[in-house]
Protein backbone atom coordinates (compact mmCIF):
# COMPACT_ATOMS: atom_id res chain seq x y z
CA UNK A 1 0.00 0.00 0.00
CA UNK A 2 0.96 3.36 -0.82
CA UNK A 3 1.62 6.29 1.29
CA UNK A 4 -1.91 8.85 1.11
CA UNK A 5 0.75 11.63 0.70
CA UNK A 6 3.06 10.55 -2.15
CA UNK A 7 4.65 7.64 -3.73
CA UNK A 8 6.54 6.11 -0.97
CA UNK A 9 5.50 2.40 0.86
CA UNK A 10 2.71 3.27 4.03
CA UNK A 11 4.30 1.90 6.86
CA UNK A 12 1.96 3.46 9.24
CA UNK A 13 -1.33 2.81 9.73
CA UNK A 14 -3.28 4.97 11.54
CA UNK A 15 -6.89 5.03 13.00
CA UNK A 16 -8.45 7.61 14.06
CA UNK A 17 -11.07 6.86 16.65
CA UNK A 18 -12.20 10.44 17.60
CA UNK A 19 -13.56 11.20 14.39
CA UNK A 20 -17.25 12.35 13.81
CA UNK A 21 -18.43 10.06 11.57
CA UNK A 22 -17.31 7.10 12.75
CA UNK A 23 -13.23 5.65 12.68
CA UNK A 24 -10.73 6.93 10.12
CA UNK A 25 -8.00 4.96 8.30
CA UNK A 26 -4.94 6.64 7.20
CA UNK A 27 -1.91 5.33 5.86
CA UNK A 28 1.24 7.46 5.94
CA UNK A 29 4.94 6.96 5.14
CA UNK A 30 7.14 7.04 7.72
CA UNK A 31 8.17 10.80 6.87
CA UNK A 32 3.86 12.12 5.96
CA UNK A 33 3.28 10.19 9.52
CA UNK A 34 5.98 12.17 11.44
CA UNK A 35 4.22 15.42 10.10
CA UNK A 36 0.78 13.98 10.31
CA UNK A 37 0.92 13.09 14.28
CA UNK A 38 3.03 16.24 15.33
CA UNK A 39 0.22 18.03 13.92
CA UNK A 40 -2.13 16.81 16.07
CA UNK A 41 0.16 17.27 18.89
CA UNK A 42 -0.85 20.77 20.08
CA UNK A 43 -4.39 21.07 20.26
CA UNK A 44 -5.98 17.98 19.28
CA UNK A 45 -5.98 15.04 22.07
CA UNK A 46 -2.84 12.90 22.05
CA UNK A 47 -4.58 9.96 20.56
CA UNK A 48 -2.50 10.25 17.82
CA UNK A 49 0.97 10.13 19.38
CA UNK A 50 -0.22 6.91 21.39
CA UNK A 51 -1.29 5.16 18.27
CA UNK A 52 2.34 5.76 16.78
CA UNK A 53 3.64 4.44 19.79
CA UNK A 54 1.78 1.58 20.03
CA UNK A 55 2.16 0.99 16.86
CA UNK A 56 5.77 1.17 17.27
CA UNK A 57 6.02 -1.12 19.74
CA UNK A 58 3.83 -3.61 18.54
CA UNK A 59 6.50 -3.87 15.69
CA UNK A 60 9.14 -4.27 17.69
CA UNK A 61 7.59 -6.43 20.43
CA UNK A 62 5.92 -9.38 21.27
CA UNK A 63 2.72 -9.67 23.02
CA UNK A 64 4.59 -10.85 26.08
CA UNK A 65 7.47 -8.01 26.16
CA UNK A 66 4.56 -5.51 25.43
CA UNK A 67 2.36 -6.70 28.63
CA UNK A 68 5.85 -6.40 30.49
CA UNK A 69 6.69 -2.91 29.07
CA UNK A 70 3.12 -1.80 29.86
CA UNK A 71 3.32 -2.61 33.67
CA UNK A 72 6.54 -0.82 34.22
CA UNK A 73 5.64 1.86 36.92
CA UNK A 74 7.53 5.22 37.72
CA UNK A 75 8.46 4.91 41.41
CA UNK A 76 7.97 8.64 41.92
CA UNK A 77 4.56 9.34 40.37
CA UNK A 78 3.60 6.22 40.16
CA UNK A 79 2.35 6.41 36.42
CA UNK A 80 2.69 2.99 34.45
CA UNK A 81 3.67 3.13 30.88
CA UNK A 82 0.26 1.29 29.60
CA UNK A 83 -1.19 4.66 30.82
CA UNK A 84 1.28 6.51 29.38
CA UNK A 85 0.34 4.93 25.89
CA UNK A 86 -3.62 5.38 26.55
CA UNK A 87 -2.70 9.19 27.22
CA UNK A 88 0.03 9.96 25.30
CA UNK A 89 0.83 12.20 28.52
CA UNK A 90 3.74 11.25 31.16
CA UNK A 91 3.40 12.03 34.71
CA UNK A 92 6.40 13.55 36.02
CA UNK A 93 9.85 14.49 34.89
CA UNK A 94 11.49 11.46 36.39
CA UNK A 95 9.45 9.39 33.52
CA UNK A 96 11.84 10.71 30.98
CA UNK A 97 14.51 8.67 33.02
CA UNK A 98 12.04 5.70 34.18
CA UNK A 99 11.33 4.76 30.55
CA UNK A 100 14.34 6.20 28.55
CA UNK A 101 15.12 3.36 26.35
CA UNK A 102 11.50 2.60 25.50
CA UNK A 103 10.89 6.83 24.63
CA UNK A 104 14.11 7.14 23.05
CA UNK A 105 12.66 5.72 19.61
CA UNK A 106 9.36 7.35 20.07
CA UNK A 107 11.49 10.98 20.56
CA UNK A 108 13.59 9.95 17.61
CA UNK A 109 10.03 9.34 15.14
CA UNK A 110 8.91 12.76 16.35
CA UNK A 111 11.80 14.56 16.76
CA UNK A 112 14.50 13.10 14.06
CA UNK A 113 16.86 14.09 17.36
CA UNK A 114 17.36 12.74 20.48
CA UNK A 115 19.47 15.37 22.24
CA UNK A 116 18.97 19.04 23.25
CA UNK A 117 20.68 21.57 21.68
CA UNK A 118 19.70 25.49 23.34
CA UNK A 119 18.94 27.14 26.20
CA UNK A 120 19.32 25.46 29.39
CA UNK A 121 18.45 27.01 33.08
CA UNK A 122 21.38 28.82 35.23
CA UNK A 123 20.32 27.59 38.29
CA UNK A 124 22.01 25.33 40.93
CA UNK A 125 19.18 22.43 40.89
CA UNK A 126 19.34 21.83 37.26
CA UNK A 127 21.33 18.77 38.04
CA UNK A 128 18.79 16.09 37.20
CA UNK A 129 19.52 13.70 40.53
CA UNK A 130 18.44 17.44 42.17
CA UNK A 131 15.41 17.30 40.27
CA UNK A 132 13.95 14.19 41.36
CA UNK A 133 15.16 14.45 44.86
CA UNK A 134 12.93 17.68 45.16
CA UNK A 135 10.05 16.01 43.49
CA UNK A 136 10.45 13.05 45.78
CA UNK A 137 10.57 15.08 48.57
CA UNK A 138 7.64 16.79 47.64
CA UNK A 139 5.68 13.21 47.18
CA UNK A 140 7.04 12.23 50.66
CA UNK A 141 5.47 15.52 52.42
CA UNK A 142 2.00 14.49 50.65
CA UNK A 143 2.64 11.21 52.08
CA UNK A 144 3.54 12.17 55.77
CA UNK A 145 0.54 14.62 55.66
CA UNK A 146 -1.64 11.90 54.66
CA UNK A 147 -0.66 9.73 57.46
CA UNK A 148 -0.90 12.77 60.14
CA UNK A 149 2.94 12.61 60.79
CA UNK A 150 2.74 16.64 60.93
CA UNK A 151 5.94 16.58 62.30
CA UNK A 152 7.55 15.22 59.86
CA UNK A 153 5.63 16.87 57.05
CA UNK A 154 6.99 20.59 58.52
CA UNK A 155 10.36 19.31 58.32
CA UNK A 156 10.43 18.49 54.25
CA UNK A 157 8.12 21.41 53.94
CA UNK A 158 11.51 23.28 55.46
CA UNK A 159 13.77 21.94 53.41
CA UNK A 160 11.95 22.92 50.36
CA UNK A 161 11.72 25.91 51.26
CA UNK A 162 15.07 26.77 51.34
CA UNK A 163 15.74 24.96 48.08
CA UNK A 164 13.12 27.49 46.65
CA UNK A 165 15.57 29.80 48.28
CA UNK A 166 18.61 28.94 46.56
CA UNK A 167 20.07 27.88 49.95
CA UNK A 168 23.70 25.73 48.77
CA UNK A 169 24.01 24.32 52.11
CA UNK A 170 20.88 22.06 51.87
CA UNK A 171 22.03 19.99 49.68
CA UNK A 172 24.82 18.80 51.83
CA UNK A 173 22.42 18.05 54.74
CA UNK A 174 20.54 15.48 51.66
CA UNK A 175 23.82 13.78 50.93
CA UNK A 176 23.84 15.37 47.56
CA UNK B 1 -16.07 42.03 42.47
CA UNK B 2 -11.84 43.11 41.89
CA UNK B 3 -11.54 40.22 39.34
CA UNK B 4 -14.25 40.90 37.10
CA UNK B 5 -13.19 44.52 37.20
CA UNK B 6 -9.64 43.36 35.99
CA UNK B 7 -11.06 41.00 33.37
CA UNK B 8 -13.51 43.80 32.18
CA UNK B 9 -10.80 46.58 31.62
CA UNK B 10 -9.63 44.40 28.67
CA UNK B 11 -13.27 44.92 26.69
CA UNK B 12 -13.64 47.55 25.07
CA UNK B 13 -9.55 47.36 24.34
CA UNK B 14 -7.57 45.69 21.89
CA UNK B 15 -4.79 43.82 22.04
CA UNK B 16 -1.40 45.13 20.79
CA UNK B 17 -1.18 42.50 18.61
CA UNK B 18 -4.02 43.04 17.14
CA UNK B 19 -3.16 46.34 15.54
CA UNK B 20 -2.59 45.34 12.05
CA UNK B 21 0.96 47.74 11.98
CA UNK B 22 3.42 45.06 11.90
CA UNK B 23 6.20 43.31 9.15
CA UNK B 24 3.70 42.26 7.01
CA UNK B 25 0.52 42.86 8.30
CA UNK B 26 -1.73 43.33 5.15
CA UNK B 27 -0.85 39.25 5.38
CA UNK B 28 0.15 38.83 9.04
CA UNK B 29 -1.89 38.71 11.47
CA UNK B 30 0.52 37.55 14.69
CA UNK B 31 3.23 36.11 15.65
CA UNK B 32 2.72 34.23 18.41
CA UNK B 33 5.78 32.02 20.29
CA UNK B 34 5.37 29.25 23.48
CA UNK B 35 7.13 28.07 25.65
CA UNK B 36 6.29 24.54 27.81
CA UNK B 37 8.04 24.91 30.92
CA UNK B 38 7.10 22.76 34.95
CA UNK B 39 8.28 23.08 38.19
CA UNK B 40 11.02 20.51 39.46
CA UNK B 41 9.36 19.37 42.09
CA UNK B 42 5.51 18.34 41.22
CA UNK B 43 4.55 15.97 39.36
CA UNK B 44 2.99 17.08 35.80
CA UNK B 45 -0.55 18.57 35.92
CA UNK B 46 -2.65 15.64 35.07
CA UNK B 47 -0.60 13.29 37.77
CA UNK B 48 -0.49 16.21 39.97
CA UNK B 49 -3.03 15.99 43.12
CA UNK B 50 -5.70 19.21 43.93
CA UNK B 51 -3.63 19.84 46.52
CA UNK B 52 -0.44 19.97 44.57
CA UNK B 53 -2.16 22.21 41.73
CA UNK B 54 -3.40 24.61 44.23
CA UNK B 55 0.40 25.43 45.47
CA UNK B 56 1.48 25.24 41.97
CA UNK B 57 -0.55 27.82 41.00
CA UNK B 58 0.06 29.90 44.36
CA UNK B 59 3.73 29.68 44.02
CA UNK B 60 4.11 30.75 40.63
CA UNK B 61 1.53 33.84 41.43
CA UNK B 62 3.91 34.32 44.15
CA UNK B 63 6.66 34.60 41.90
CA UNK B 64 4.88 36.25 39.08
CA UNK B 65 4.35 38.88 41.26
CA UNK B 66 7.64 39.77 42.61
CA UNK B 67 8.61 40.43 39.07
CA UNK B 68 8.82 44.49 39.37
CA UNK B 69 8.05 45.17 35.32
CA UNK B 70 4.95 43.00 35.73
CA UNK B 71 3.33 44.78 38.95
CA UNK B 72 0.62 45.50 36.61
CA UNK B 73 -0.38 41.93 35.03
CA UNK B 74 -3.51 40.55 35.60
CA UNK B 75 -3.67 37.34 37.21
CA UNK B 76 -6.74 35.56 36.71
CA UNK B 77 -7.91 32.09 38.73
CA UNK B 78 -9.79 30.34 35.61
CA UNK B 79 -11.77 27.43 37.95
CA UNK B 80 -13.75 30.80 38.94
CA UNK B 81 -14.94 32.37 35.83
CA UNK B 82 -18.03 32.61 33.92
CA UNK B 83 -18.06 30.44 31.25
CA UNK B 84 -18.44 33.85 29.24
CA UNK B 85 -15.39 34.82 30.68
CA UNK B 86 -13.15 31.92 29.79
CA UNK B 87 -14.46 31.70 26.61
CA UNK B 88 -13.66 35.79 25.69
CA UNK B 89 -9.87 34.93 27.06
CA UNK B 90 -10.27 32.00 24.24
CA UNK B 91 -11.38 34.49 21.53
CA UNK B 92 -8.62 36.75 22.80
CA UNK B 93 -6.00 33.73 22.50
CA UNK B 94 -4.79 34.81 26.14
CA UNK B 95 -5.49 31.18 27.03
CA UNK B 96 -6.00 28.02 25.49
CA UNK B 97 -9.17 25.90 24.66
CA UNK B 98 -7.75 23.02 26.94
CA UNK B 99 -7.21 25.64 29.93
CA UNK B 100 -10.85 27.18 29.39
CA UNK B 101 -12.55 24.01 28.95
CA UNK B 102 -10.15 21.97 31.69
CA UNK B 103 -10.83 21.31 35.53
CA UNK B 104 -9.51 21.80 38.94
CA UNK B 105 -6.81 25.21 40.21
CA UNK B 106 -5.47 26.65 36.97
CA UNK B 107 -4.55 30.62 36.40
CA UNK B 108 -3.41 32.87 33.53
CA UNK B 109 -1.31 36.05 34.24
CA UNK B 110 -2.14 38.81 31.20
CA UNK B 111 -0.29 41.61 30.65
CA UNK B 112 -2.20 44.62 30.54
CA UNK B 113 -1.32 45.26 26.79
CA UNK B 114 -1.42 41.50 26.41
CA UNK B 115 2.25 41.45 24.71
CA UNK B 116 2.07 38.25 26.67
CA UNK B 117 0.65 35.81 29.04
CA UNK B 118 1.05 32.92 30.95
CA UNK B 119 -1.14 29.71 31.25
CA UNK B 120 -0.73 28.18 35.30
CA UNK B 121 -1.54 24.03 35.20
CA UNK B 122 -2.97 23.69 31.60
CA UNK B 123 -1.17 20.97 29.87
CA UNK B 124 2.42 21.97 31.47
CA UNK B 125 2.36 23.94 34.91
CA UNK B 126 3.52 27.07 32.83
CA UNK B 127 2.40 27.78 28.91
CA UNK B 128 4.28 31.03 28.36
CA UNK B 129 2.87 33.19 25.29
CA UNK B 130 3.94 36.06 23.86
CA UNK B 131 1.72 37.59 20.96
CA UNK B 132 3.15 40.36 18.54
CA UNK B 133 1.58 42.30 15.81
CA UNK B 134 2.28 41.30 12.01
CA UNK B 135 5.87 38.99 11.16
CA UNK B 136 8.02 39.97 14.31
CA UNK B 137 9.39 36.53 14.98
CA UNK B 138 12.49 37.07 15.92
CA UNK B 139 11.49 40.33 18.37
CA UNK B 140 8.88 37.87 19.63
CA UNK B 141 11.69 35.02 20.61
CA UNK B 142 13.86 37.93 22.18
CA UNK B 143 10.60 38.92 24.22
CA UNK B 144 9.91 35.18 25.40
CA UNK B 145 13.64 34.59 26.25
CA UNK B 146 13.79 37.06 28.39
CA UNK B 147 10.12 37.04 30.06
CA UNK B 148 11.82 32.80 30.97
CA UNK B 149 14.72 34.71 32.32
CA UNK B 150 13.28 36.26 34.58
CA UNK B 151 11.00 32.92 35.58
CA UNK B 152 14.24 30.80 35.79
CA UNK B 153 15.92 32.92 38.00
CA UNK B 154 12.32 32.47 40.67
CA UNK B 155 11.40 28.54 39.67
CA UNK B 156 13.07 25.88 39.51
CA UNK B 157 12.21 24.09 35.91
CA UNK B 158 12.44 20.25 35.06
CA UNK B 159 14.95 20.01 32.97
CA UNK B 160 17.59 17.75 31.81
CA UNK B 161 21.19 17.36 29.89
CA UNK B 162 20.04 15.17 27.05
CA UNK B 163 16.80 16.23 26.46
CA UNK B 164 16.46 19.71 27.80
CA UNK B 165 12.98 21.26 29.13
CA UNK B 166 11.26 18.11 30.15
CA UNK B 167 7.56 18.62 29.10
CA UNK B 168 4.15 16.20 29.91
CA UNK B 169 3.82 15.33 26.23
CA UNK B 170 6.95 14.11 24.57
CA UNK B 171 6.23 16.28 21.29
CA UNK B 172 7.20 19.38 23.00
CA UNK B 173 10.23 18.14 25.22
CA UNK B 174 13.59 19.88 24.44
CA UNK B 175 13.33 23.63 23.73
CA UNK B 176 9.27 23.27 24.37
CA UNK B 177 8.99 26.03 21.97
CA UNK B 178 6.32 26.60 19.25
CA UNK B 179 6.46 29.84 17.13
CA UNK B 180 2.90 30.21 15.43
CA UNK B 181 2.71 32.81 12.34
CA UNK B 182 -1.21 33.17 11.96
CA UNK B 183 -1.69 34.13 7.86
CA UNK B 184 -4.62 35.23 6.18
CA UNK B 185 -4.68 34.03 2.65
CA UNK B 186 -7.51 34.61 0.66
CA UNK B 187 -5.96 34.41 -2.55
CA UNK B 188 -4.09 31.11 -2.51
CA UNK B 189 -7.33 29.49 -1.30
CA UNK B 190 -9.65 31.32 -4.04
CA UNK B 191 -6.97 30.14 -6.47
CA UNK B 192 -6.29 26.53 -5.48
CA UNK B 193 -2.55 26.98 -4.99
CA UNK B 194 -2.67 26.71 -1.22
CA UNK B 195 -2.81 22.84 -1.38
CA UNK B 196 0.49 23.11 -3.40
CA UNK B 197 2.23 25.75 -1.22
CA UNK B 198 1.49 23.20 1.86
CA UNK B 199 2.63 20.30 0.59
CA UNK B 200 6.34 22.59 -0.08
CA UNK B 201 6.19 23.29 3.27
CA UNK B 202 5.86 19.81 4.66
CA UNK B 203 9.04 18.51 3.25
CA UNK B 204 10.36 21.10 6.05
CA UNK B 205 9.12 20.09 9.26
CA UNK B 206 6.82 23.02 9.16
CA UNK B 207 3.03 22.38 10.21
CA UNK B 208 0.18 24.46 8.94
CA UNK B 209 -3.22 24.42 10.38
CA UNK B 210 -6.39 25.73 9.82
CA UNK B 211 -8.44 28.08 11.97
CA UNK B 212 -11.89 26.88 13.24
CA UNK B 213 -14.69 29.10 13.94
CA UNK B 214 -17.37 28.38 16.67
CA UNK B 215 -18.82 25.40 15.44
CA UNK B 216 -15.83 23.91 14.46
CA UNK B 217 -16.32 24.38 11.40
CA UNK B 218 -13.45 25.00 8.95
CA UNK B 219 -12.43 28.74 8.48
CA UNK B 220 -11.04 28.23 4.82
CA UNK B 221 -8.66 31.96 4.81
CA UNK B 222 -6.64 31.61 7.95
CA UNK B 223 -3.76 29.32 8.25
CA UNK B 224 -1.18 28.53 10.97
CA UNK B 225 2.61 27.68 9.87
CA UNK B 226 4.74 26.67 13.26
CA UNK B 227 7.59 25.05 14.11
CA UNK B 228 6.92 20.98 14.38
CA UNK B 229 9.95 19.67 15.96
CA UNK B 230 10.89 21.18 19.35
CA UNK B 231 14.49 18.58 20.19
CA UNK B 232 17.51 18.20 18.60
CA UNK B 233 17.67 22.35 17.37
CA UNK B 234 18.41 25.64 19.21
CA UNK B 235 15.62 27.96 20.08
CA UNK B 236 17.45 30.61 17.41
CA UNK B 237 17.49 27.83 14.45
CA UNK B 238 13.67 27.29 14.83
CA UNK B 239 12.83 30.64 15.00
CA UNK B 240 15.15 31.17 12.01
CA UNK B 241 13.24 28.31 9.96
CA UNK B 242 9.95 29.78 10.80
CA UNK B 243 11.19 33.69 9.75
CA UNK B 244 12.77 32.34 6.37
CA UNK B 245 9.65 30.35 5.53
CA UNK B 246 6.94 32.34 6.47
CA UNK B 247 7.95 35.29 3.70
CA UNK B 248 7.85 32.53 0.96
CA UNK B 249 4.03 32.25 1.92
CA UNK B 250 3.61 35.46 1.75
CA UNK B 251 5.46 36.00 -1.35
CA UNK B 252 2.99 33.37 -3.26
CA UNK B 253 -0.09 35.31 -1.85
CA UNK B 254 1.43 38.45 -2.87
CA UNK B 255 1.27 36.84 -6.58
CA UNK B 256 -2.16 35.04 -6.07
CA UNK B 257 -3.63 38.83 -4.90
CA UNK B 258 -1.83 40.02 -8.05
CA UNK B 259 -2.68 37.52 -10.52
CA UNK B 260 -6.96 37.77 -9.24
CA UNK B 261 -6.49 41.72 -9.59
CA UNK B 262 -4.85 41.24 -13.42
CA UNK B 263 -7.16 38.53 -14.58
CA UNK B 264 -10.86 39.02 -12.69
CA UNK B 265 -10.97 42.89 -11.29
CA UNK B 266 -14.49 43.07 -12.12
CA UNK B 267 -15.23 39.63 -10.63
CA UNK B 268 -13.12 40.10 -7.58
CA UNK B 269 -14.17 43.77 -6.38
CA UNK B 270 -18.21 42.85 -7.13
CA UNK B 271 -17.05 40.13 -4.19
CA UNK B 272 -15.13 42.25 -1.59
CA UNK B 273 -17.84 44.73 -2.64
CA UNK B 274 -20.97 42.25 -2.21
CA UNK B 275 -18.97 40.86 1.57
CA UNK B 276 -18.80 44.72 2.47
CA UNK B 277 -22.86 45.08 1.83
CA UNK B 278 -23.82 42.14 3.61
CA UNK B 279 -21.79 43.02 6.64
CA UNK B 280 -22.39 46.34 6.67
CA UNK B 281 -26.22 46.44 6.43
CA UNK B 282 -27.70 42.70 7.68
CA UNK B 283 -30.13 42.20 10.31
CA UNK B 284 -29.04 39.22 11.79
CA UNK B 285 -25.37 37.26 10.89
CA UNK B 286 -23.59 34.22 12.26
CA UNK B 287 -20.09 34.38 13.48
CA UNK B 288 -19.18 31.90 10.55
CA UNK B 289 -20.85 34.14 8.10
CA UNK B 290 -19.28 37.02 9.45
CA UNK B 291 -15.71 35.70 9.48
CA UNK B 292 -15.95 34.76 5.81
CA UNK B 293 -17.34 37.86 4.52
CA UNK B 294 -14.87 40.02 6.91
CA UNK B 295 -12.02 37.81 5.29
CA UNK B 296 -13.26 39.36 1.65
CA UNK B 297 -12.96 42.79 3.26
CA UNK B 298 -9.86 42.37 4.52
CA UNK B 299 -7.94 41.44 1.43
CA UNK B 300 -10.51 44.13 -0.73
CA UNK B 301 -9.09 46.60 1.74
CA UNK B 302 -5.13 45.41 1.34
CA UNK B 303 -5.79 45.35 -2.31
CA UNK B 304 -7.49 49.20 -2.24
CA UNK B 305 -10.78 48.30 -3.68
CA UNK B 306 -12.23 49.22 -0.23
CA UNK B 307 -11.00 52.63 0.89
CA UNK B 308 -13.15 53.65 3.70
CA UNK B 309 -11.53 51.04 5.85
CA UNK B 310 -8.29 50.17 7.81
CA UNK B 311 -7.00 47.21 8.42
CA UNK B 312 -6.84 47.84 12.27
CA UNK B 313 -10.51 48.20 12.19
CA UNK B 314 -11.20 44.98 10.57
CA UNK B 315 -8.84 43.12 12.93
CA UNK B 316 -10.79 44.36 15.91
CA UNK B 317 -13.64 42.70 14.06
CA UNK B 318 -12.79 39.69 14.08
CA UNK B 319 -12.37 39.46 17.66
CA UNK B 320 -15.42 41.53 18.79
CA UNK B 321 -18.03 39.87 16.60
CA UNK B 322 -17.17 36.46 18.48
CA UNK B 323 -19.75 34.95 20.85
CA UNK B 324 -17.93 36.04 24.32
CA UNK B 325 -16.87 39.18 23.04
CA UNK B 326 -20.05 40.58 22.05
CA UNK B 327 -21.67 39.87 25.00
CA UNK B 328 -19.02 41.00 26.94
CA UNK B 329 -19.59 43.84 25.01
CA UNK B 330 -23.31 44.43 25.41
CA UNK B 331 -22.63 43.64 28.99
CA UNK B 332 -25.04 40.63 29.27
CA UNK B 333 -25.45 36.92 28.17
CA UNK B 334 -27.51 36.26 24.91
CA UNK B 335 -28.36 33.38 23.16
CA UNK B 336 -26.89 32.32 19.38
CA UNK B 337 -30.51 34.23 17.71
CA UNK B 338 -29.58 37.40 19.82
CA UNK B 339 -26.43 37.27 19.15
CA UNK B 340 -26.72 37.16 15.48
CA UNK B 341 -28.62 40.44 15.86
CA UNK B 342 -26.33 41.71 17.86
CA UNK B 343 -23.92 40.78 16.04
CA UNK B 344 -25.17 42.90 12.56
CA UNK B 345 -25.75 45.72 14.73
CA UNK B 346 -22.26 46.12 16.27
CA UNK B 347 -21.33 45.63 12.37
CA UNK B 348 -23.16 48.21 10.68
CA UNK B 349 -22.26 50.84 13.48
CA UNK B 350 -18.51 49.99 13.09
CA UNK B 351 -18.67 50.38 9.55
CA UNK B 352 -21.00 53.47 8.87
CA UNK B 353 -18.71 55.59 6.80
CA UNK B 354 -17.39 58.44 8.55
Amino acid sequence: MKCQHCEKPATFHITELIQPNGPVKVHLCEDHARIYLAQGSEESPPNALASLLAKQLKLEQTAEQLAKLDKKTCPVCGISFAEFRQAGRLGCAYDYECFKDDLEPLLVNIHGAKLHKGKRPNRTTGAPDRQHRLLQLRREMQDAIGKEKYERAAEIRDLIRRIDEGDPTVWDELGQ
Amino acid sequence: MLLAVELNDLVGKCGQWLRGAGPESDIVISTRIRLARNLAEFPFVRRATSDERAQITKLVRKKVESVPQWADNLFLNVEGMTEVDRQFLVERQLMSLELADGTGDRAVAIEPEERFSIMVNEEDHLRIQVMCSGLDVQNAWQRIDEIDDLLQERLNFAFSEQLGYLTACPTNVGTGLRVSVMLHLPALVVTREIEKVFRSLQKINVAVRGLYGEGSQFMGDFYQISNQITLGRSEEDLVQTVSEVVPRVIEYERKARQFLLHESEQDLHDDVSRAYGILSTARKISSEETLHYLSKVRMGVNLGLINALDISTINKLFIHTQPAHLQKLCGHEMTTADRNIERAKYLQESLKTK
